[in-house]
């Protein structure tokens, strides 16, 4: 298989769009822990769980987009395919979990 | 490693070669192989079940074996024949078609197979044990949790080796499609047939983990003693409905799309004309499988789910009926004007038009959540579901049998037989099935063991067995005509209709184990085709003869099968008896070490040297 990786010579360029790559990787991650320290404090703080509930979803789901947006490169060009599928995957689940819980747990 | 086809090998060296292949083609025809054992299986039960109904209050089998007979008959059909042999097929006809050497794991591939293989053992090693699952092939709860002995077990268990099988494979499948298509070959070239495989690997990719966790969760619930499904603890029933046809709806089209395929690639090569709609079939694909996830619950009208649930899941439905009409359509106008040959594969294609279409049409009416009120848990359902199954996919299977036999074996199934085997088929099937959807509107339930005297229901039920005989007859016939091939079947040309248009055709009938001597370089849709019409004798190659890197055998899927094996037996017993954790330890031990030299032992295949390459005449 071709691989653009494999060329011996990385230009500049290259290089340089590694370098930014690698200070993303970086910051999502902080981020992540970061968010991770968060939710712990928050149930740690014994804050009400109307408040809570919530607010650990929206952190889960910035969490997944990190996830999915700069470790699983669903960003990058000549990954279209991957996030298509991946897309419809969680479009899937997205589905089922709505209707168990309108229709099952509610 | 190189195998020069002409040296003779003895039975051991042969029989290693076959368990430790990695090669696609090698495992499509075990798949084959497979699944056309337990379709044998899975129609001996239904036989029997026929049989058992042949006339009021019939005592030819008792009252629980019957129970295992349908369960028993339901399970092996989709999972361990329609699938397989389905999977077989794309294994062996998808890389081919797009120009490609192997999948793009074939260690994957070999584990899927033999996780598949065994899986099937397993649920046929309880007809042996003390009694086979009884709880019909959905394994609805309560009744599943409730069903005394191992039987549900060994479907749990059964079940969960062979999806994991499959789903590996549905991964397998997609990334060859991605990254494996030969140079030129864009998507909007590629055979309906692969496009059915990459659709239909997408809907496993997503289907079979509800399975898996549906699975896992009855599996807690029987040996660990749970409550998942026990509405006495807190459990509820109605999840498990739900998980089973959250796959099980997505299942029928992963049964049906590659049928669809099938058919596409049949009806142009026999009516000498290309697919009509090509951009509209893909299309329709696509539509299938998306509005395919969200139809589940028309399993479930009468459960409860609401009148808004109900309609929502209605209305889904029948918007199916919209893609699958334009593909009707179009196979129609493939064949409008079109220069028709008739043989085995094409009346099968043929006559599953119309067979289909009555399918469907009883679903349109299925899909009506009010009606189906009426028609739940009627004959009316299963005289629509086998019109589908049978008429779609089984159909789907011997048309491509009698298609891609040359291209698989060398040889020509013979034509007589095959048509024979065909009109008894098409005419039992349709005395089988057709008289059931007036059994099932008359009020006779399924999967009852004996019907009632003079409820107008004998002389039905006795012509739906008459019908089973003769579908019987077409079976063996089919039987017969595949060990005569192989005896003195007629020899093949790699092109072996004279009209092939895809890929498959460019290369030898059977091909070289590298498929193709040089990349062939794709100029269109239908390019074997292209090349023909411009007088080329074989395809315009993209790349010099060279040497070919290739995947090396390996043991190791079968030995880690065999650990899962162990355990899931053990995990089956251990419930009544702690001594069998030792099975379970055991198995887990054998499979992870599998895993573990897999992972830590470098193996980068072989190459086959470019002077071996040039000795092979393609």
């Amino acid at each position: 298989m071709p691989d653009k990786m494999s060329t011996r010579k990385i230009n500049s360029f290259q290089k340089q769009k590694n370098k930014q790559e690698m200070q993303k990787m970086v910051v999502s991650f902080a981020l992540m822990i970061f968010f991770t320290l968060v939710a712990f404090a928050l149930v740690a703080l014994e804050i009400p769980s109307t408040y809570v509930i919530p607010l650990l979803l929206i952190l889960a789901v910035v969490q997944v987009g990190f996830q999915f947006f700069y470790f699983m490169h669903l960003k990058d060009k000549g990954h279209e395919v991957p996030a298509q599928i991946i897309y419809g995957g969680i479009f899937v689940t997205v589905l089922v979990a709505l209707t168990f819980t309108v229709i099952t747990w509610w | 490693m190189g195998m020069t086809s002409a040296q003779k090998s003895g039975f051991g060296a042969t029989l290693w070669d076959w368990l430790t292949t990695v090669d696609h083609k090698k495992i499509g025809i075990l798949y084959l192989a497979a699944g056309a054992f337990f379709f044998l299986l899975g129609g001996l039960e239904a036989v029997i079940i026929r049989i058992q109904l042949i006339s009021p209050e019939n005592d030819f089998i008792s009252a629980g074996l019957y129970n295992e007979m349908i369960t028993m008959h339901g399970t092996t059909m989709i999972f361990f024949a329609a699938t397989p042999l389905l999977f077989g097929l794309m294994n062996y006809i998808m890389p081919l078609q797009i120009g490609a050497r192997d999948v793009a794991f074939p260690f994957l591939n070999s584990l899927g197979f033999w996780l598949f293989l065994f899986g099937g053992i397993m649920l046929n090693i309880s007809w042996f044990t003390g009694g086979a699952p009884d709880a019909g092939w959905t394994n609805y709860a309560p009744l599943s949790i409730q069903s005394p002995g191992h039987g549900v077990d060994y479907y749990v268990m059964g079940l969960q080796l062979s999806g994991a099988g499959t789903l590996m494979s549905g991964i397998n499948f997609i990334v060859t499609i991605v990254l494996m298509r030969a140079p030129g070959m864009t998507y909007m070239r590629m055979p309906l047939f692969t496009w059915t495989t990459f659709v239909t690997s997408i809907l496993v990719l997503f289907a079979f983990p509800a399975l898996t966790v549906g699975l896992f969760l009855m599996m807690f619930d029987r040996m660990f003693g749970s409550a998942f499904f026990d509405a006495a603890l807190g459990g509820n029933a109605v999840i498990w409905q739900h998980l089973f046809w959250i796959f099980g709806h997505p299942e029928v089209y992963i049964l049906i799309l590659p049928a669809f395929g099938v058919f596409s690639e049949i009806l142009p090569t026999f009516a000498k004309k290309r697919l009509f709609g090509y951009t509209a079939m893909v299309f329709a694909t696509f539509l299938i499988a998306f509005l395919g996830f969200m139809v589940w619950a028309h399993h479930m009208f009468t459960v409860g789910l609401g009148a808004v649930a109900n309609s929502i899941f209605a209305v889904a439905t029948m918007a199916i009926a919209v893609p699958t009409g334009i593909k009707i359509f179009n196979w129609l106008f493939t064949l409008w004007g079109g220069s028709i040959k008739i043989n085995s594969a094409m009346l099968w294609s043929l006559a599953f038009i119309p067979s289909f279409t009555i399918g469907g049409m009883t679903g349109v009416m299925l899909a009506s959540s009010v009606a189906d009120y009426q028609y739940h848990d009627t004959y009316f359902v299963v005289g629509h579901f086998h019109y589908v199954i049978v008429g779609g996919v089984v159909f789907a299977l011997l048309a491509a049998m009698h298609y891609w036999w040359p291209k698989m074996f060398g040889r020509y199934l013979h034509e007589g037989m095959g048509q024979l085997a065909f009109w008894t088929f098409f005419i039992g099937f349709h005395l089988t099935f057709f008289i059931q959807h007036f059994l099932g509107l008359m009020g006779m339930p399924r999967r009852y063991w004996v019907f009632l005297e003079n409820q107008g229901l004998d002389t039905g039920n006795w012509i739906s067995t008459l019908g089973a005989f003769f579908m019987t007859f077409g079976v063996i016939v089919f039987v017969i005509n595949m060990i005569y091939t192989t005896i003195k079947g007629k020899k093949a040309p790699g092109d072996a209709w004279g009209t092939g248009r895809t890929l498959e055709w460019a290369t030898a009938s059977p091909p070289i184990h590298f498929n193709f001597k040089q990349m062939p370089l794709v100029r269109g849709l239908d390019p074997l085709w292209i090349e023909k019409m411009e007088g080329n004798e074989k395809m315009t190659p993209a790349e010099p003869v060279d040497e070919i890197h290739m995947p090396n055998g390996s043991i190791l899927p079968l030995i880690m099968t065999i650990g899962f094996f162990i355990a899931s037996l053990g995990f089956i017993y251990q419930a009544g008896n702690s001594y069998w954790l030792i099975a379970v330890y055991l198995g887990m031990a054998i499979g992870l070490i599998c895993m573990l030299i897999r992972s830590l032992k470098d193996d980068h295949g072989y190459h086959i040297p470019k002077e071996e390459v040039e000795r092979e005449d393609d």
